[in-house]
């Protein structure tokens, strides 16, 4: 089964690229990260853009409706995820712990469902 | 039961008792082979059904738990052939079928006999229960959904438990189903390394059970009497299949202590009597010794947990002969212990009312004002009460008299009628003595 963690924590840009707080970020992240490839579970991890980058799409009515922003006013942002495959939702929540997202955010996790062609 | 019996009468009681009896294991078993309690619990239901019809007209079938469990199973492969949508899961059943009962599982060949026939609860009860109480699930939801999955009551049933229109129960417990089979709670009994966080969301559960059937009675009362003897049937359950765990057994006595009380908790009309003015006579004392050696057991292993520290306050009040020689100090020393674990504002009331008993009403109220103080507790009508019986006694009239207002003025709902009644006839008190 695949999951979506949702990372959510506090909106801000990344640190520089080449100065000491981005290579103790990536240690970090690789910590948590790095077991996880290894045990075969991730498929895929990537930060996105800020949330004053974001658009919110909804279609009401036939029509698209286009809102600036992320879905709610919260103080965490969806800040980016983590795509896992793994045996059940306990097998999730045991790697979705070990991201540093936990300990200063929050992380939603999202079942994805398998589309399969035809 | 899931199945009301047509008719009245002993038979009928009898043959619901016996349904009620092989509902969890029946349940628990297809929904291993099924892997979906949604489906499962349909089968269950229509197996229950179709006993209703079948066992008064041809007898009673030499295993009813195995007949319950092989109707359930053509079921709930009825079903699934009828959803369209699972074609996958059809699939696995239709080869199951054809291959002599295989499983997922890999226990193939293993006849259709359910684990818990003996009485005893087996892995796949287990799986069911910790299912239900998954922290994953709505804390609310997972008492309801254990209520209905576990303990085979109808939805109709747990909607008066609950206050809440049956329709809206039907959709919450449909939503939780749905929840297990679409975010991947596992079906299994978790593994050891999360055993023991797991087993404290079933144990809150249960305990949850428990204390919604001993909120005083209404006019559910019935069912709310049932939900006591629920929740002390899991209990013995989880105790037997989990011996080794002391918290386990620390809920069990903890809730055959309360519930001992149970007869003298209500006067004749159904007003509520305090612990201290309890008819101590009205007792069950064979109930008092099985909670008390217990705990006592759970105690010796040298690892308390905040169910075995309750269940010891329980002993305390329960062994005493009189409200006056209840050991009031060794209950301020285990409230003491509990506030370590649950350092919630409700405990620390508790503990303030223990020191109020064993050193001194003062004491006691300066702990309460304190909390009082704090603003977070303001809606919790015990903390009023506390400390009016408190101001009573030390013969501050007045505020006594403000703090019953404050009790009233902060529920309901967090106040039954019983104890609004209560509460009325002490300020009537209060007036004229």
């Amino acid at each position: 089964m695949k999951y979506l963690f949702l990372l959510y924590g506090p909106d801000g840009p990344l640190p520089e690229p080449g100065t000491d707080e981005a290579a103790a970020m990536y240690e970090r992240w690789s910590a948590a990260t790095g077991p996880m490839a290894q045990a075969g579970v991730l498929i895929d991890c990537a930060p996105v853009q800020p949330a004053s980058a974001s658009t919110t799409l909804r279609v009401r009515n036939g029509e698209v409706v286009l809102t600036d922003g992320p879905a709610a006013e919260i103080k965490e942002h969806f800040g980016g995820f983590t795509l896992v495959q793994c045996a059940d939702l306990d097998e999730a929540l045991k790697w979705a712990a070990t991201l540093p997202t936990a300990a200063d955010g929050s992380i939603e996790i999202r079942p994805v469902i398998s589309v399969s062609p035809g | 039961m899931g199945a009301n019996p047509p008719g009245t009468g002993a038979e009928a009681d009898q043959l619901g008792a016996i349904l009620r009896d092989h509902w969890w294991a029946a349940v628990a078993s297809i929904t291993r082979r099924t892997g979906d309690l949604e489906v499962a619990e349909d089968a269950v239901q229509e197996a229950c059904a179709a006993a209703v019809t079948q066992w008064p007209r041809d007898g009673l079938p030499p295993s009813p738990s195995a007949w319950l469990i092989t109707t359930a199973w053509h079921k709930a492969v009825d079903l699934m052939r009828r959803d369209a949508l699972r074609a996958t899961r059809e699939a696995e059943a239709a080869q199951e079928v054809a291959g002599g009962l295989a499983d997922p599982a890999g226990r193939a060949g293993q006849p259709i006999e359910p684990e818990g026939a003996s009485g005893a609860v087996g892995d796949d009860e287990l799986a069911l229960i910790f299912a239900c109480c998954h922290p994953a699930l709505d804390p609310a939801v997972r008492v309801a959904l254990t209520l209905r999955s576990v303990c085979g009551l109808t939805t109709a049933e747990i909607a008066a438990a609950f206050v809440v229109p049956e329709p809206t129960m039907a959709q919450r417990l449909v939503r939780a189903k749905r929840k297990i089979r679409q975010a991947g709670i596992p079906l299994t009994v978790p593994r050891l390394d999360a055993l023991a966080g797991r087993l404290n969301a079933v144990l809150r559960v249960v305990y949850l059970v428990f204390t919604e059937g001993h909120r005083a009675a209404g006019d559910a009362g019935l069912i709310r009497a049932e939900l006591c003897d629920e929740a002390i049937r899991l209990a013995r359950q989880l105790c037997l299949v989990l011996p080794g765990e002391p918290e386990v057994a620390g809920l069990l006595a903890l809730l055959l202590l309360t519930d001992a009380r149970r007869a003298g908790r209500t006067a004749a009309d159904g007003s509520l009597v305090l612990l201290a003015d309890q008819n101590r006579a009205l007792w069950n004392a064979g109930q008092i010794a099985a909670g008390e050696r217990l705990v006592e057991a759970a105690l010796r292993t040298g690892r308390p947990g905040p169910y075995q520290l309750q269940a010891a306050i329980a002993a305390c009040h329960s062994t005493a002969a009189s409200a006056e020689a209840t050991d009031w100090r060794q209950i301020a020393a285990l409230y003491r212990e509990l506030v370590r674990y649950e350092p919630t504002p409700v405990v620390l009331a508790n503990q303030a009312v223990a020191v109020a008993m064993a050193d001194s009403a003062e004491a006691g109220l300066a702990i309460l004002d304190q909390l009082a103080s704090q603003g977070r507790l303001d809606r919790w009508p015990q903390l009023h009460i506390a400390r009016a019986e408190l101001l009573r006694r030390l013969g501050r009239r007045g505020d006594a008299a403000a703090a019953y207002e404050l009790a009233i003025a902060a529920g309901p709902p967090g106040l039954p009628a019983a104890e609004r009644d209560y509460i009325a006839s002490r300020m009537a008190d209060l007036a004229t003595g």
